[in-house]
């Protein structure tokens, strides 16, 4: 039932930006794969590439074998199309909308009504709301069950969570991670970092490439420098300090405390020495763990390597 | 510390839309060069709130404060000294970085001259003086947001509000978005920052949890962590947030909340 | 497709705005041009120069006054007198007789008559003109009937322009129809499909089997029944409030109607391939369609005094013929075989843009 994706040397510009650059990826049938990068980084234009609405310069994509320029009609029968902005009719009710969407399908609510029950379960009490009355979460659940009401065998979801907060977002993988069971291919596309690890794998996008795909668990292994978080109670120019102090290394800002990564050879002694570094400073109550990498890690590793090149 | 002066105070603040409660008895103050998140769920409230401390709604009761002015007596001179940018309002695509500048200084009635003195020290300060004759539409997003952030803090403003700043930006730029935070919370502006990332709630010296119209939780995010037991800012925020299982009742999204929302 | 077209329906009936726009609009714009050029031509105030002072000349002056439309408020003694009296305002005209006007006439079988308008209230000179002239021709032409004499000819010297048509509520109905019909069936076409680009919506539509022909018909249905709904409204008003006549075939009239109807949605359907949004596909309407609509058409401006390459234009733009069409039916009551040819204009227009519509719209995005 689900499908899989080849997609092979993409290449599309709008007028001197280049969107993707020559992107070539498979994707196996039944995956959650994760296209994580930032605004204006290409994912937008592979998924509409992916749902045959934008035709690529050059390269082919074949999903389940069906070429998306030739075989369009096919696949947007077998397509199920989330795009970033909710295709919802405000002025209809979250019932119509539902009903719409199955209809233009062919197909009716009642005759799915089993694929898309645990989501549309969470909304159904509200039913006969217009959706310009609904929150941002339930929006997008509506949104979902819409683009599942036709039994898609291959689900394209851009930017579903973003702007939503992060419990509707928790819940709304939890929500992927059981459509996944019943054997639907998933891409979907997000601009948060820590969402990576919810897929089986992932690509890292920036500038219309792919900076790395992999499993996340990969990804995180592949790095290869340690990282140290370190506090103090002078947080403000902790950033610019450590950077002035550490040419080379990484210094990122991470929630409470700044990671740096470090590629010393010898990494007792460059702990001691940012210790002591740091209390030149003025800095107080200095602390340093090693810890291992996140994916944000990573991926600002990659971004990195990127821009220098 | 010497943050005793609070630049903004809020007391009983209460929003009614209808029936529809949307600020219900917020209490809070902000000192004067603190950096305040100010967290909650889609529908929480924030929107609304914001829209009352900048001036642009009326309280249905309550009092607040904001850079020594009653918002619902003296909505202007609150505008005057503060400073606002969101992700879905910021600069004019098509004009130049220059024009935006321009035009944002001349609406704060700041001279020529001090206007381009102002678009010097930023274009310098982002590394950007490339970038001056430039569209707005062909820099990249996280550019134009710190573009948008030195234009809301042009006429050197008492607070600025963030509205989700940081959305869609690269983890990069984001980062550099928030190191001009700190610096010109350094220089004493207050930041009253909303946000969906939750590192960057740890970034904030003190955060406000909202849910359903109420503020369920303020403090430090040391104080909160330990408070709630956790150790991430995202799991207090979930036990506030989630308490409710199915999505907020009581209805709408209440504005920008949602990046991409259909209106 | 009955879906789509429910769904259509909602939109449309849950923007009760609109609805008001929608319907509110026909009604107002029918009242508005009938009352605002009925009232124009009652009790204008006028002015008479009379430098000959017989009785002829006081006969006339009689018929004008007592008509109605004219409202004698100064007899002047000399020619300076009048820059003053149109300075004031008020004067919208005045008519001047050369002297030994009766005289003249007897002798000669001509004299004249000269009328000054105030003619920076165009519309307002031209059919002030139009009736004076008129009453002036009426009572010459009397004269002659009565006399059994040598001609007589009485001339006007005006250079306003000559509208045959003394009742003008018969010359907007036509026209008001017919921009009505233009504006809601192609300007609200073209919006809605528009809107969905705007919210995104039209990429899921995109992404499902329908096809573009589907999307388009969805999206028309309801607005050739709104428009038809509009035009019936309008004939009502035409002839219930301003008693307009219809002399032809009501069944061919309403046939021909529908035929504009289906032409104008499909110029808007063309419009909204080519506008990005809401705002782009409105003032194309505007631009595009409407000005040339009211000024290109005949309805305001006659197409006959305009300059030649203008005319040439003015072929191209089907509201000319369908006007045409319309006061055929309803003002001289004649059958198709008067204006086959305009109808098959119209025919091929309208298959011209349904094509030209269904091959540009995109079944991809940008």
């Amino acid at each position: 039932m689900s499908v899989n994706i080849n997609i092979r040397n993409i290449t599309k510009s709008f007028g001197e930006i280049q969107a993707l650059n020559n992107v070539s990826l498979d994707i196996d049938q039944g995956e959650l794969f994760g296209f994580i990068g930032p605004d204006g980084s290409g994912k937008t234009s592979l998924f509409r590439i992916l749902t045959s609405l934008l035709l690529p310069d050059t390269g082919t994509v074949s999903v389940d074998g069906l070429d998306v320029v030739k075989d369009f009609k096919k696949i947007r029968n077998i397509t199920g199309y989330m795009p970033g902005r909710f295709s919802l009719y405000a002025d209809l009710s979250v019932e119509e909308n539902l009903n719409f969407y199955a209809s233009i399908f062919n197909t009716s609510v009642k005759e799915n009504y089993d694929l898309i029950k645990d989501i549309y379960s969470h909304i159904e009490p509200f039913k006969k709301r217009k959706v310009h009355a609904l929150s941002g979460g339930m929006k997008q659940k509506l949104a979902l069950s819409c683009a599942l009401v036709h039994k898609p065998s291959l689900l394209i979801l851009d930017e579903p969570t973003t702007g939503v907060d992060a419990v509707s977002r928790m819940e709304f993988w939890e929500l992927l991670k059981k459509m996944q069971k019943i054997n639907i291919t998933i891409l979907v596309s997000t601009p948060y970092m820590d969402e990576a690890s919810l897929c089986d794998r992932v690509a890292l996008m920036q500038n219309g490439n792919l900076l790395a795909v992999n499993t996340p668990q990969q990804i995180i292994k592949q790095y290869k420098q340690q990282i140290f978080a370190v506090k103090t109670d002078n947080m403000h120019p902790l950033v610019a300090d450590l950077e002035r102090m550490n040419k080379e290394a990484l210094v990122y800002r991470f929630g409470e405390s700044i990671h740096v990564s470090s590629n010393a050879y010898d990494l007792e002694l460059f702990e001691s020495e940012l210790k002591t570094n740091l209390s030149k400073l003025n800095h107080k109550d200095i602390r340093i763990n090693k810890i291992s990498p996140l994916i944000e890690d990573c991926f600002l590793a990659l971004m990195d390597k990127n821009v220098v090149e | 510390m010497n943050k005793n002066d609070h630049i903004i105070e809020v007391r009983d603040l209460v929003k009614r839309f209808g029936s529809f409660t949307a600020n219900d008895h917020l209490n809070f103050t902000v000192s004067k060069g603190e950096i305040f998140g100010f967290l909650g769920a889609n529908g929480a409230g924030k929107t609304t709130a914001i829209k009352i401390l900048s001036g642009l709604s009326k309280p249905t009761s309550g009092v607040a404060i904001v850079a020594g002015f009653d918002v619902a007596k003296y909505p202007n001179k609150v505008k005057k000294n503060i400073g606002y940018m969101s992700q879905h309002f910021s600069l004019y695509d098509d004009m130049t970085v220059k024009e935006n500048f321009r035009f944002y200084g001349g609406i704060f009635g700041l001279s020529r001259k001090s206007i381009r003195e102002k678009t010097e020290y930023y274009l310098e300060k982002l590394k950007m003086q490339n970038f001056r004759n430039m569209l707005l539409k062909q820099i990249p997003l996280g550019w134009k947001q710190k573009l948008a952030f030195s234009v809301a803090n042009i006429h050197e403003p008492a607070v600025v509000f963030l509205d989700e700043p940081t959305g869609g930006v690269d983890p990069i730029t984001r980062r550099q978005f928030w190191e001009l935070i700190y610096d010109s919370a350094d220089k004493g502006t207050t930041v009253f920052v909303t946000t969906h990332y939750m590192d960057e709630a740890e970034y904030c010296e003190r955060v406000s949890i909202m849910s359903e119209g109420r503020i369920e939780a303020i403090g430090s995010p040391g104080k909160l962590k330990e408070e709630f037991g956790v150790n991430t800012m995202d799991e207090v925020f979930v036990q506030i947030a989630r308490t409710p299982l199915d999505p907020p009742i009581g209805g709408t999204d209440r504005g920008n909340s949602f990046k991409k929302q259909v209106n | 497709m009955w879906a789509f077209i429910k769904k259509e329906f909602f939109h449309i009936f849950r923007d009760y705005r609109s609805m008001v726009i929608l319907f509110g609009m026909p009604i107002v714009q029918v009242l508005l041009f009938g009352f605002a050029i009925t009232n124009e031509i009652n009790d204008a105030q006028i002015a008479i120069l009379d430098h000959s002072k017989d009785v002829v000349t006081r006969e006339l002056t009689q018929k004008i006054v007592s008509s109605n439309y004219f409202l004698l408020v100064e007899n002047l003694e000399s020619n300076n007198q009048i820059e003053a009296e149109f300075k004031k305002g008020d004067i919208k005209q005045v008519v001047i007789f050369e002297s030994g006007f009766a005289r003249k006439l007897e002798k000669e079988g001509k004299a004249s008559i000269q009328l000054l308008l105030d003619a920076s209230e165009p519309n307002t000179a031209n059919m002030l003109n139009a009736y004076t002239t008129g009453i002036i021709n009426t009572y010459s032409m009397q004269k002659m009937i009565n006399s059994n004499a040598v001609p007589l000819s009485i001339q006007v010297d005006s250079k306003m322009l000559f509208n045959p048509e003394l009742k003008s509520v018969y010359m907007f109905v036509p026209g008001v129809i017919t921009v009505l019909l233009m504006l809601v069936s192609a300007m609200m076409t073209s919006i809605s499909i528009t809107r969905e680009k705007e919210l995104g919506t039209m990429e899921a539509l995109l992404v499902s089997p329908l096809k573009p022909i589907q999307i388009i018909i969805g999206k028309v249905t309801p607005y050739v029944l709104l428009s038809f709904i509009n035009l019936v409204v309008i004939l009502l008003l035409a002839k219930f409030v301003f008693l307009m006549p219809i002399r032809g075939s009501l069944v061919l009239l309403l046939a021909e109607c529908l035929l504009f109807i289906v032409m104008a949605l499909a110029l808007g359907i063309l419009i909204s391939t080519i506008s990005k949004t809401q705002q782009q596909a409105m003032m194309m309407s505007m631009f595009a369609l409407m000005l040339p609509t009211i000024l290109l058409s005949g309805f305001i401006f006659p197409i006959e005094n305009m300059p030649l390459i203008l005319q040439y234009i003015s072929h191209l733009m089907p509201p000319k013929w369908f006007i045409i069409i319309i006061k055929n039916i309803m003002l001289k009551g004649v059958g198709i075989s008067y204006f086959w040819k305009e109808t098959l204009i119209i025919a091929f227009m309208t298959v011209f843009f349904i094509g030209m519509s269904v091959k540009k719209f995109k079944i991809r995005l940008e």
